[in-house]
């Protein structure tokens, strides 16, 4: 039989509560774990043997229901499915656990998720079709194309990812990850009819799918492996095959790139800054410019580099380009 | 030791707006006798935002980048995270989808080429700390960094996501808790600060759309390393590079609070150790005047 091992671990567990506290403070609990617990079977022992008031979300055990998705040590996890050895590994016998959002606690881990499930509301995440209410045969989705919506359909909106988006710790307009991969998932399924509409919603700008800063930790942080920033890349290629890129800053930003390639191989920094911005809008950055200048940071364009094999590169842009704008 | 040699993918800063880069890298490499060959015939890698409007050219260009490499029978070698993730992320997804693979070789055809999947792609902070070797760092440092305070930002794309790690380094690190640069800050003899945003985004790829939100993050990058007593910060990216040391006004109006550090590039940190000279390294074409040497 193997032998159970155990460790001490200290835990910081954040505690607040809406009706009572001004401001959170942390309670500090020290256990021996063993390597078979999960945090949710922490913060089970915390509840039941020391503090019955600490209030978290829980229903599944099972990483089904996404309801238990908490922060350990900033990062975002499933309480249920998360081992205490691994986090031990990466972080250290100290765990400082917390909710999704510490601005949007309730009652100590439980969040308002109220803004996560306006954003999903937002894309109408739900098939749109007109349907047979007597079908003669099944409505059939071929393999391929159900294949195109597996990852997308196996977020279970816990959150994670929406909670640990920097856009949208700042922008608050901003959809976000889950939201998206919501869109995608509901705009790529062949059954539905309202795709371009939710198209022009991921498509506007502050709100939509350009304000992504691409830092991948909606990819890294995802429980399920729904990858949400694939899902917002795709959502970018199906605004561009669908011709409704508006003429704006962040589509020409996109475009711009492969217009420098075609001319020098290379992305011509200067040039892509003007093409995005327009010839109003770049003024702006010329005393930002003008300082990088002088510390002969711009290369002016009758010296820009080249790639060698400039011809290759062209030609390749012309066989393999798949969308025009 | 065999010597290391490595096929270099310059990417597209190092030639425009972070010559010091380029400068600080070819400087470190000769003191430490890697030997880089450059793909002159490097493509831009479309830096996450090509893939944006049309991925399958993307994919198409970066496998030509790759086979370069392959043809000089090396390892890739990348001096940039965002030119790491794509030319990463094109080899992940063309060696796991052979349908893939064949129709992006359809096009390299046309010109002569073929993806093979042959060479491995690393970006220079894990060649140095993976194959070189930080103890021999360590051994031929002359001026120990011993009186500075130095933050690491480690940049989003050489960290996330842990699946490329996984497969592209020996040690693959852990995203929320990264050390490659800090073990290296240490080699190089410095003090290495901890501070919530080490791992967190600089904001530069939302600059031109989301100017609010990529001057707000790359203000609270700033200042968490001032927060934590930092002398300078260091960055294996160039692209944070240019957004931590040209953006900071931008950052402090954002935040509404003055900050404002020097910031390195990791390969001017270790040439500083190694004794490389301020001129060798470029450190005069900083914004951010580097005014500590």
């Amino acid at each position: 039989m193997d032998t159970i091992k155990t460790q001490q671990v200290t835990f910081k567990v954040f505690r607040f509560n809406e009706e009572t506290d001004y401001l959170p403070y942390y309670n500090t609990y020290v256990l021996d774990v063993t390597h078979e617990e999960v945090v949710l079977d922490i913060l089970n022992r915390i509840k039941w043997d020391h503090d019955g008031s600490l209030s978290y979300r829980r229903s599944c055990r099972h990483g089904i229901c996404g309801v238990c998705a908490i922060k350990a040590n900033g990062k975002g996890i499933l309480a249920c499915k998360t081992r205490l050895f691994d986090l031990v590994e990466t972080f250290g016998n100290e765990i400082t656990i917390e909710p999704l959002s510490t601005k949007r606690a309730i009652k100590d881990l439980i969040i308002d998720k109220k803004d996560f499930w306006d954003k999903h509301a937002q894309v109408k995440p739900y098939l749109v079709s007109d349907i047979e209410e007597h079908p003669e045969q099944e409505h059939l989705v071929s393999p391929h194309d159900a294949e195109k919506l597996l990852e997308a359909d196996y977020c279970i909106q816990c959150g994670a990812c929406h909670y640990s988006c920097p856009a949208l710790a700042v922008n608050e307009e901003y959809i976000g990850p889950a939201a998206f991969a919501a869109a995608y998932r509901f705009s790529a399924d062949v059954r539905d009819d309202a795709s371009i509409e939710r198209l022009h919603i991921v498509n506007e700008e502050a709100q939509g799918v350009w304000d992504c800063v691409k830092c991948m930790e909606c990819a890294q942080v995802c429980p399920k492996e729904v990858n949400p920033i694939e899902k917002i890349t795709k959502l970018h290629n199906m605004v561009f095959e669908a011709g409704i890129a508006k003429d704006n800053v962040a589509t020409r930003h996109a475009v711009g790139f492969a217009h420098s390639i075609a001319k020098h191989g290379l992305l011509d920094e200067g040039e892509l800054v003007r093409y995005s911005e327009g010839n109003i809008g770049v003024l702006k950055h010329v005393p930002v410019a003008m300082k990088m200048f002088a510390k002969g940071k711009i290369v002016l364009p009758w010296n820009m580099p080249k790639a060698d094999k400039l011809d290759e590169i062209k030609k390749l842009i012309k066989s393999s380009s798949t969308v025009k704008f | 030791m065999e010597k290391l040699k490595y096929a270099l993918f310059t990417g597209c800063t190092a030639k425009e707006s972070t010559p010091e880069q380029m400068m600080s890298t070819l400087a470190v490499a000769n003191k430490l006798g890697i030997e880089l060959v450059e793909l002159t015939e490097a493509s831009c890698c479309g830096a996450s935002h090509l893939q944006d409007y049309d991925d399958f050219l993307s994919l198409v260009l970066n496998a030509r980048n790759i086979a370069y490499a392959e043809k000089h029978g090396l390892t890739m070698v990348t001096i940039c995270n965002t030119c790491q993730l794509n030319t990463a992320m094109t080899k992940h997804r063309l060696d796991h989808n052979a349908e893939l693979k064949t129709k992006v070789n359809e096009k390299l055809a046309e010109v002569g080429l073929e993806y093979k999947g042959t060479s491995q792609i690393t970006h220079f902070l894990y060649a140095i700390i993976d194959d070189f070797g930080l103890d021999k760092i360590k051994e031929m440092v002359v001026k120990p960094l011993s009186q500075f305070n130095i933050a690491p930002f480690y940049g989003c794309h050489n960290i996330r996501p842990s699946e490329l790690q996984n497969e592209t380094h020996k040690n693959p690190e852990n995203p929320y808790m990264p050390t490659s640069l800090d073990d290296l800050i240490i080699a190089c003899g410095g003090v290495n600060v901890n501070y919530e945003e080490k791992n967190k985004c600089c904001g530069f790829h939302a600059e031109l759309q989301a100017p609010r939100t990529a001057a707000v993050l790359t203000g609270n990058a700033v200042a968490g390393a001032m927060d934590a007593n930092a002398d300078w910060m260091v960055t294996p990216c160039p692209l944070c590079h240019l957004k931590l040391d040209t953006q900071t006004h931008h950052a402090s109006v954002a935040i509404g609070r003055e900050v404002s550090l020097p910031v390195l590039h990791m390969q001017q940190m270790v040439g500083l150790a190694l004794g490389c000279t301020p001129d060798e390294l470029g450190l005069k074409h900083h914004v951010t005047k580097v005014n500590f040497i």
